[in-house]
């Protein structure tokens, strides 16, 4: 098969972070090549270059043979290069062919050519397996769907070389199925695919070959038919990774329990049962949108069940709020620690009072006390290993990893009995996410309830002793450890479970 | 009966389309720049502008069609500048909208005294007379430019590639420069052209509408405009509609002083009708509407 892209010696600097540093690699015809790492190895950088949107310090872009001139993703897409972007890059209040049809016709000209547009989107569609209406609106859409969009956006400007950047960070199961079948079906017509993932699974699922970076570096290339996961771990890590064992649960009384409980907004829970035990990991499995953050504000005291009964510790909530919610005892990892774990230009001590600066130690009759805050900031610094230059540090600065470290020790540090855990891993390398496992389980042996929201189903099935799904705020039967494949949860997690799975 | 009679008469809805035009060009032009991802809060001093601009170009000596084109061209400068504001340097839209507003006034005050230094009152020109085209010869064919605008919008917008592109700016310009097509440049034009409408909306009160110029002529009819905007939901049909509506209101209540019932009543709430008809029909239209999604964003290439 002929060669159909080239990187050579690309490099690029942000300040003084060298995010790419001298990578080259090749990619021919009818291959699937997938490009690991992890967060911040500059995966991600790598492909603005390649699609235009950076400018590279050196190096060059080859396709077909010719070289790209840099930072015009216009000359990108003439060339074939079709990227489909994490975050979708798509039109919200338009119509799905309103969406492809974006920027690919002059724009003075008089019409715009909808019926031939029509007829060759139909076309691509069943020709590589991608269903999906034309005039609908791209904001009624699942992700999975609008993920089919932006692919067939590609498609339909003639790309011969497709990118997808962590396509599978929002799909169910059955989506990433599907679209692995879609990739299989673009490369038998000769289309090249760059596949950019972290998940091991996935990359020897679907690649000839792997391309591993490292700290912006090209650590390792190889064929996934001569490699194991393990390999590709360690190369992307750089060291050897040991899960933490997971001794068997002592499970206790129930501390939280929802009985048919309902929640106001859109997704809000819908008649959910729920029962959290000392001692246990109770994991919700789900494509993010489907209630998981109602009940996870309904755990926090944000939200309040408007119909059936919710009790802590065996009484009912009474009057529910986010102060009596920590008051109980009810440690939050929030799902979004930009927005809701921290106050980014706070420093740590700062962060570090947020849930009990009105209370002692950390007030006394009105007044701040300082020097406690600044001592609880720096035990937790030195207990939970947070990397900073000290307490008076804007958390701002803190890498994501950091960050997360600080929070689980604001909460961890009192004891908690009940912790709710929203995406605690999302967005962490794999150091600081083996980390924040070992502090659950730690949680979890010292006989506290933990809740663990999350996407990742490796993360949940490793870790929950019982196992939900959510589908459109509704919650599954709850599965022990084991008792459910991944199969059939994820036709829990699009609201088919129960139903055929067999 | 007096109130029929009122809805009956030719002049009523000669009236209507007279008080009507200078809105529809002014409002197509801010949808134009709405659609395009930016709130342009300088319509108002732009109308005066226009007003001006247009008025002192015939006064000077050029034909008439020659003041709407100066109107235009000292609309798209304030365009320009707008658009410098808010898209390439991404400064807050209101602001830089409002402060557009009282340049523009304050630009257009300073040109009058240069220009007339000694006048106690405004000469006038001679304006657009009424075409005498069958169904309503009283209206002048600036009117019917008004009306043409908006099926020129509505075609731009939806039925050709530019006006997609456009959209698509406003809603998520992320997907615009996925596609390799210019954002800033996109959005800029929409402000400058979206800007000119907005001038020559103005330029029909002393070209049109009226003889001459005075400073207290646009009242407020910018603003009405953007209200417009969103009661029409951001489409040009319903956005004609809404000003036909206003309009009607407006020439209702002119009629309804000189009624019996007027004389009972103070004239001040009659002025105040068509505004608080116009509060009411915007909280009941524009309940479900979709606003352009990236109105009033930034976009800067690079940043998430």
């Amino acid at each position: 098969m002929a060669e159909i892209l080239r990187l050579d010696g690309i490099t690029k600097r942000f300040g003084p972070v060298l995010a790419n540093d001298d990578i080259s690699f090749a990619l021919n015809e009818g291959e699937v090549l997938a490009l690991l790492g992890e967060n911040g190895a500059g995966k991600t950088t790598l492909m603005n270059i390649l699609f235009g949107h950076y400018m590279a310090d050196a190096g060059t872009v080859t396709v077909a043979g010719t070289p790209l001139p840099p930072g015009q993703p216009g000359a990108a897409l003439e060339a074939g290069v079709g990227m489909v972007h994490q975050h979708f890059t798509l039109a919200g209040n338009l119509s799905v062919l309103d969406n492809v049809m974006l920027g690919t016709r002059p724009l003075f000209s008089l019409r715009a050519g909808r019926r031939a547009a029509r007829a060759r989107l139909a076309e691509l569609s069943g020709r590589f397996g991608l269903a999906v209406d034309p005039d609908a609106r791209v904001a009624d859409l699942s992700v999975g769907e609008r993920q089919r969009v932006e692919i067939l956006k590609a498609l339909y400007r003639d790309a011969r070389v497709l990118i997808l950047d962590e396509p599978t960070a929002v799909l169910t199961p059955q989506e990433v199925e599907a679209l692995f079948a879609t990739i299989r079906k673009a490369v038998a017509q000769g289309l090249a695919v760059v596949f950019i993932s972290h998940k091991l699974g996935e990359v020897m699922a679907v690649a000839d070959r792997v391309v591993i970076l490292r700290r912006g570096a090209k650590v390792a290339e190889m064929r996934s038919a001569e490699t194991d996961r393990h390999r590709l771990a360690e190369a992307m890590v750089g060291a050897e990774i040991t899960p933490p064992d997971v001794p068997p649960a002592v499970p206790g009384e129930v501390l939280f329990r929802l009985d048919r409980v309902s929640t106001a907004g859109t997704p809000g829970l819908r008649a959910a049962s729920l029962a959290l035990r000392a001692g246990t990991i109770t994991g919700i499995a789900g494509v993010s949108g489907n209630g998981q953050r109602a009940l996870a504000d309904l755990l926090s005291g944000l939200e309040v069940p408007v119909e059936g009964r919710a009790e802590l510790m065996g009484a009912g909530l009474g009057i529910w709020s986010p102060r009596r919610a920590v008051g109980a005892g009810i440690a939050r990892i929030p799902e979004d620690r930009h927005a809701t774990g921290a106050i980014a230009d706070f420093d740590l001590t700062g962060n570090a009072m947020l849930e009990d600066y009105h209370r002692p130690p950390m007030s006394r009759r009105g007044w701040l006390d300082r020097r406690a805050a600044r001592r609880r900031a720096e035990e937790i610094i030195a207990r939970y290993d947070v990397r900073c230059p000290g307490p008076a540090t804007p958390i701002r600065l803190l890498s994501g990893g950091n960050m997360q470290k600080l929070i689980l020790g604001r909460v961890l540090e009192a004891g908690p009995r009940i912790i709710l855990a929203a995406q605690p891993t999302r967005g962490l390398d794999i150091g600081a996410v083996t980390y924040v496992h070992r502090q659950l389980l730690a949680a979890r042996a010292r006989g506290a309830a933990v809740l663990l929201i999350s996407e990742d189903l490796d993360e949940l099935r490793a870790l929950s002793d019982v196992i939900h799904a959510i589908h459109d705020g509704e919650l599954s039967p709850a599965f022990a450890r084991g008792e459910i494949t991944v199969k059939e949860l994820g036709l829990w997690m699009a609201g088919q479970g129960g139903r055929d799975a067999a | 009966m007096e109130l029929f009679d009122i809805l009956v008469s030719a002049t009523f809805w000669a009236a209507v389309l007279r008080i009507a035009s200078p809105l529809i060009f002014a409002t197509m032009g801010e949808l134009i720049c709405e659609r395009a991802g930016v709130l342009n809060l300088g319509i108002e001093g732009i109308m005066v502008a226009g007003a001006f601009a247009g008025w002192i170009a015939v006064y000077a000596g050029l034909p008439l069609w020659g003041g709407v084109a100066v109107a235009f061209g000292a609309g798209v400068a304030f365009g320009l500048l707008h658009g410098l504001l808010t898209v390439p340097l991404g400064l807050s839209q209101h602001v830089a909208g409002i402060g557009i507003t009282m340049l523009a006034t304050a630009a257009t005050y300073f040109a009058y005294r240069v220009a007339l230094p000694e006048v106690s009152s405004p000469p006038k020109i001679t304006a657009f007379q009424p075409t005498g085209w069958a169904v309503l010869g009283s209206q002048t064919v600036l009117t019917w430019a008004a009306l043409a605008t908006v099926a020129v919008t509505g075609w731009v917008l939806w039925r050709t590639p530019l006006g997609l592109a456009l959209r698509a700016a406003g809603e998520n310009p992320a997907a615009v420069e996925a596609q390799g097509l210019p954002v800033h440049a996109l959005r800029m034009g929409a402000v400058a052209v979206g800007s000119g409408l907005m001038a020559v909306g103005g330029s029909f009160l002393t070209l049109s509408a009226f003889n001459s110029f005075f400073f207290e002529m646009v009242n407020g009819r910018g603003w009405v405009c953007i209200a417009l905007v969103v009661f029409g939901a951001w489409r040009p049909g319903r956005a004609l509609l809404g000003a036909l509506l206003f309009a009607g209101f407006d020439a209702f209540q002119i009629r309804l002083q000189q009624t019996s019932l007027g004389a009972g009543l103070p004239y001040q709430l009659f002025l105040a009708m068509p505004y608080l008809l116009s509060v009411l029909a915007l909280v009941v239209m524009s309940r479900r509407t979709e606003v352009p999604a990236a109105l009033m964003t930034p976009y800067n290439k690079g940043e998430r």
